[in-house]
């Protein structure tokens, strides 16, 4: 089992805590993994994006010029990663605030409405647990318990009350991923 | 289920955590992006109310440096951590640091230069850590970690050898090291030395007190005597070639019957590493040479694998071409070696790497 990913967004939309939250479910399940971090100016505000790798197997290199499945969070991700994903690969994208919509016919495409959905609740902090109960619907690549243990591990201790709603959004960001094609 | 001390932690974050747990005595640092984590890891660690261990911001690179030099001139375990710009604003002091032989540990988390440049990931400062940077003839050790496990594991490694050969000591890491999270296992807790311990082990060049009967301990690097600082300089080189004798550390992957040797450090050799896999998928007969140590530099394994036969050696740096020198020096005219490199902050990728060696080596 390999799979890279590539989570990229907005800064302060989570990206990099979902795949902290992510590699630390890998370590859980004994996975070798890599969290990859762009830094610098983005955490200023701007791009922000993160490569995971997990795997049973030792990582060569964190750096890799294609990902198995792309998460795509912005419009300015969408047109510089939808072209990085491997043939055969998956791409995830939340259509809000998408104007140019994926082309590649030979990926399969999956759209989550988790901006609209955490909009109804009115927790907008959910969502990036959200997006990723989403994609751990459609590449379950960690056990759901391993997860739990990897949330908690990659939450400072005061935010641990958020558990159970955080635990609540990753199922519900599975009921609400769409495949598109 | 994974054992239960195994950490996810960014690279900067576990060279404040081995600091820690080796027993050092002191941090003095300055924030710069991308090593200001192991400043922040060591505050909100707060190991002076556990070990007792210093940890301190200066106002400046200059400073800390400084400071550095005062607490090894007692015998203390210190070290300083920065990234490309603030390490050249040390470097008058490494000179000062080597030439008063005083043990001590600085991380280069590199960034790309020259200049105030990026922030972005580099390997451009080889030639700093590994050829002077400072003035005179000095060398530093410098360790090129790979992986987070091995930046924590350098810590040690790295006082160690400064202890050993009482001189300085360098982690040259960079921005891939130091931002990148992955697995690692922490060493467990050691005491710090207590003075008793430091004047056993250091009493004889270190300023650890002046009592009853025994002659002064003065740390200088002014020699105005000609003869005697020919002396001091024949003593640091007989230093230096005791160093290269014993401490060199490679790492080499697929290379026993390579028909290409890849040789790369650090974060490249990572991404290298996967090249290597890449090619013999392809039937490519291609092996990798990872210098762990930077200075002493495995010069003897790399004129073996020439004299067995390398058609041809590719030195694949994030800088303009810098340890590609070494290799040559090393290589001798019996292979030919080529460079590939990215600058200014910009990564290659594995298949980058491949299609650079078959350009530059395999169909020439």
């Amino acid at each position: 089992m390999k799979e890279a990913l590539i989570i990229a967004g907005f800064g302060g939309q989570g990206v990099l805590s979902m795949g902290k939250i992510l590699a630390y479910s890998g370590v859980i399940q004994d996975f070798e993994v890599t969290w990859m971090p762009s830094y610098g100016p983005e955490m200023r505000g701007g791009t922000a994006n993160v490569t995971v790798i997990l795997s049973d197997r030792k990582i060569s290199s964190p750096i890799v010029h294609e990902y198995d499945t792309a998460i795509v969070l912005n419009q300015q991700s969408m047109d510089k990663f939808e072209q990085k994903v491997r043939s055969g690969g998956i791409l995830i994208y939340d259509t809000n605030g998408i104007t140019r919509h994926p082309k590649r016919k030979d990926i399969t495409i999956y759209t989550i409405d988790a901006v609209t959905e955490c909009a109804k609740s009115g927790q907008v902090k959910l969502f990036n647990t959200m997006i990723l109960g989403g994609y751990l619907k459609v590449r379950p690549v960690v056990e759901m318990e391993n997860v739990m243990v990897g949330l908690k591990k990659s939450l400072p201790e005061r935010a641990w009350k958020m558990l159970p709603a955080n635990e609540e959004a990753i199922r519900r960001g599975g009921e609400i991923i769409c495949q598109v094609r | 289920m994974a054992e239960k001390d195994v950490k996810l932690m960014k690279g900067n974050e576990v060279i404040a955590h081995a600091a820690i747990r080796y027993g050092c005595d002191g941090y003095f640092g300055y924030p710069i992006t991308p090593q200001s984590e192991v400043l922040e890891t060591l505050m909100e660690l707060k190991p002076w109310e556990t070990t007792g261990m210093v940890v301190l911001q200066a106002e400046s690179e200059t400073s800390s440096i400084n400071m550095v030099y005062g607490g090894a001139a007692t015998g203390k375990r210190v070290m300083t951590s920065s990234s490309s710009p603030g390490v050249s604003l040390m470097t008058e002091t490494l000179s000062y640091l080597a030439a008063a032989e005083l043990p001590c540990l600085i991380v280069n988390c590199q960034r790309g230069g020259p200049g105030l440049g990026t922030i972005q990931p580099a390997q451009g400062d080889y030639f700093q850590a590994v050829k002077g940077g400072g003035h005179g003839d000095y060398r530093l050790i410098v360790l090129a970690p790979n992986s987070v496990q091995e930046m924590h594991d350098h810590v040690a490694e790295g006082f160690d050898l400064a202890f050993k050969y009482r001189t300085p000591a360098m982690i040259l890491a960079d921005g891939v090291i130091g931002q990148m999270m992955e697995k690692v296992v922490l060493a467990p807790q050691r005491p710090r030395k207590t003075t008793a311990e430091i004047a056993a082990e250091c009493g004889e060049w270190a300023t650890t007190g002046k009592y009853e009967g025994r002659t002064r301990n003065i740390i200088t690097t002014l020699e105005l005597q000609p003869e005697r600082m020919q002396e001091i300089n024949l003593r640091l080189q007989a230093k230096y070639r005791q160093i290269e004798q014993q401490a060199v550390r490679y790492e080499t992957t697929e290379c026993d019957d390579a028909d290409y040797v890849i040789v790369a450090f650090g974060s490249s050799a990572r991404i290298c590493s996967a090249t290597v896999e890449i090619a013999r998928a392809e039937g490519l007969k291609v092996g990798l040479l990872r210098p762990i140590t930077l200075y002493p530099f495995p010069t003897v394994p790399l004129a073996e694998l020439a004299m067995r036969g390398v058609k041809g050696f590719l030195v694949a740096e994030l800088n303009a071409g810098q340890m590609v020198e070494d290799v040559r020096l090393a290589v001798n005219g019996k292979a030919p070696v080529e460079h590939y490199g990215r600058q200014g902050g910009m990564l290659f990728s594995p298949d980058d790497v491949l299609v650079a060696l078959k350009e530059k080596l395999i169909n020439r």
